[in-house]
């Protein structure tokens, strides 16, 4: 449904030009610079990685399980560029008749593409490995109990985005606005999130997680330094999170690693052995943001017209079916 | 023993009684005020500071008092839900207005009432929207503000809503359009964090009690550490719509203390979903 778009929007804290001054580094090669790059430390001693950061790449999570690329890891930069170009192509076209649309290139943050066919760089396909058989039992139970239900019948049948609710943990960030600025202070780094305005907050005195049961929909974070790397231990995750099927068994071991003055090296694996076959790694870097950018207020709840929009289309559009289907007396 | 013996001694007795609590009171208050010395010195010298010498006011802080129902002084009395009882009804307040008296235009005045006659309704808060600052500092839930070199921004960030804000630092730099939380920009002044702040919508309000502000409110917040587990909130609220002249706001922020202390989940939107949406909820047939 397009117009749930509309929704993620919220006011105006979307449209950030981003200044793409920084070399293409490709991730999985970081390992040999890490060695060299000595990053600045804070008076404390933490190795220093404050600053306004972005994830964007138009680099898709999973390897394309078909044509040419589905054989591939790397790509070359004309190969790299002609993917920015195809997804380009892709958000112009025109749509349908009678369908409203959705953004197109302008309006999408789309980014650069790294020189690998996929994100994921660990099952060396390229993609989510199988679902466990509990975890197919499970989503399809839920399938069949949205079944026969309108799509706009309540609030609760959008997405936690479209509502507003959070972005949840979403390692590789959304079409637009994925930016980041990260915040320390002895014994924190947080890491704020353009949206929905939420912070991370990864205590590092080696604290233990909450209670089992206790969720939150960015998980409980625990992180240490191992050398130059953040490490970050998340668990607790509210059971109403989606991450690719996995609910509240998810469990997240994230690396951050400075690179250079203006990378940061993200990769993190997911474990949750209920709902995939085995641990999946994701790698990918975060830039800089090193021109006149700043993140915003984005408030998306605040103006999220579309959702009493939605609710009052659906409602209205029942009512003329309902007239419509009652035989004249 | 003669009366008149008596007299004396008796006499001599009350000197001697009234001498001793003399010098007892004496001996008392310039104790008292030796401790009272002492602690402000340990006060003074225990409060955390930047490796620039800046106070360092990182940590997860909460206020303590019932601002959020009414800012200024009110007695307790029966909460807005009947069913809730002494559950949910409102603590009274001493106020934290400076003088008692917001002063409000006789023509922005009726506003307010209207607005605490129908708060069920119109309270921002109700909604789950961003409080605004400086609400979002009195609110019944803790924030943690994260604080690096005096040179580095500033985060503010709330249990409530998730709300947060950034305080640039020594930046000029406006706003390019309005917002919820205001636009922060902050400086020190000797042990103060001023942070001005601007670029209000002006749909937030102060309290439970209907009083506004519009969007040329222009907010001063004074961090001002009181040792190293409170620090004293002033606040200067200017907004020439509403009111006749400028008035401020002064509270204590207390650390919050427990050992692991942390700010949880409070993404209140689903607890605000059923009052906003549930009349546009499909009805079963």
């Amino acid at each position: 449904m397009r117009s749930r778009f509309l929704a993620s929007i919220g006011s105006l804290g979307i449209v950030i030009i981003l200044a793409w001054l920084v070399p293409e580094p490709i991730a999985g090669q970081g390992s040999a610079s890490q060695k060299k790059w000595t990053p600045h430390r804070t008076s404390w001693g933490d190795p220093d990685i404050q600053g306004q950061w972005n994830s964007q790449t138009s680099t898709p999570l999973e390897r394309p399980q078909s044509g040419e690329l589905a054989k591939k890891e790397a790509l070359t930069d004309e190969e790299a560029e002609s993917l920015e170009e195809a997804n380009r192509q892709t958000f112009d076209q025109q749509p349908a008749p009678g369908d409203t649309g959705t953004y197109n290139a302008f309006w999408r943050d789309e980014g650069k593409a790294l020189k690998r066919t996929s994100l994921i760089i660990d099952p060396p396909d390229g993609r989510i490995p199988a679902l466990t058989p509990e975890a197919q039992a499970r989503i399809s139970a839920e399938r069949a109990q949205r079944r026969g239900r309108g799509e706009a019948d309540s609030y609760e049948s959008f997405s936690q985005w479209t509502r507003c609710i959070s972005r949840g943990w979403n390692g590789i960030g959304s079409w637009y606005s994925s930016n980041y600025q990260i915040f320390q202070s002895p014994g924190y780094v947080v890491v704020f999130q353009e949206l929905i305005h939420e912070s991370r907050v990864i205590p590092l005195d080696g604290r233990p997680h909450l209670a089992q049961g206790v969720g939150q929909w960015l998980g409980d974070s625990r992180g240490h330094w191992e050398g130059n790397t953040l490490v970050v231990d998340t668990t607790n995750f509210d059971p109403k999170t989606n991450y690719q099927g996995s609910r509240e068994t998810l469990h997240l071991i994230e690396r951050y690693t400075p690179t250079d003055a203006n990378t940061l090296d993200y990769q993190f694996t997911v474990n949750d052995p209920k709902t995939f076959t085995k641990p999946w790694t994701v790698s990918r870097p975060m830039r800089r943001e090193t021109g006149m950018v700043t993140i915003f207020e984005y408030a998306c709840h605040e103006a999220n017209y579309a959702m009493t929009n939605m609710l009052t289309g659906a409602r209205k559009k029942e009512k003329e079916a309902a007239t419509k289907t009652t035989p004249p007396r | 023993m003669t009366i008149r013996q008596n007299h004396k001694r008796a006499a001599l007795a009350g000197l001697v009684v009234t001498l001793i609590v003399v010098i007892t009171l004496v001996t008392i208050a310039v104790l008292t005020l030796a401790t009272a010395q002492t602690a402000a010195q340990a006060a003074a010298a225990g409060i955390p500071r930047t490796s620039d010498g800046k106070p360092n006011l990182s940590g997860i802080w909460q206020a303590n008092n019932s601002a959020n129902w009414d800012i200024v002084a009110h007695q307790a009395h029966q909460g807005p839900v009947i069913a809730l009882g002494a559950a949910y009804s409102v603590p009274g307040g001493t106020g934290v207005v400076e003088g008692d008296e917001i002063p409000y235009k006789p023509e922005t005045l009726a506003k307010k009432n209207q607005n605490a006659e129908h708060a069920l309704t119109l309270d921002p808060e109700i909604k789950c929207y961003l409080p605004g600052t400086p609400r979002a500092t009195y609110m019944p839930y803790p924030f943690q503000i994260v604080q690096s070199a005096a040179s580095n921004d500033i985060l503010i960030t709330y249990e409530f809503a998730s709300a947060g804000r950034i305080v640039r630092m020594n930046t000029k730099m406006e706003s390019p359009t309005d917002t919820w939380m205001g636009w922060s920009r902050g400086h020190w002044e000797g042990d103060t964090l001023v942070v001005d702040v601007t670029a209000f919508n002006g749909q937030s309000w102060f309290d439970r009690a209907g009083n506004y502000q519009s969007d040329t409110l222009h907010v001063v917040e004074r961090y001002t550490p009181m040792g190293r587990d409170a620090f004293r909130y002033d606040v200067t609220i200017e907004d020439p719509t509403l009111y006749t002249r400028p008035w401020k706001m002064s509270m204590p922020i207390y650390r919050r203390l427990e050992k692991d202390a942390q700010l949880m989940d409070y993404k209140c939107v689903e607890f605000a979903e059923p009052v906003m949406y549930g009349h546009l909820v499909k009805q079963p047939n």
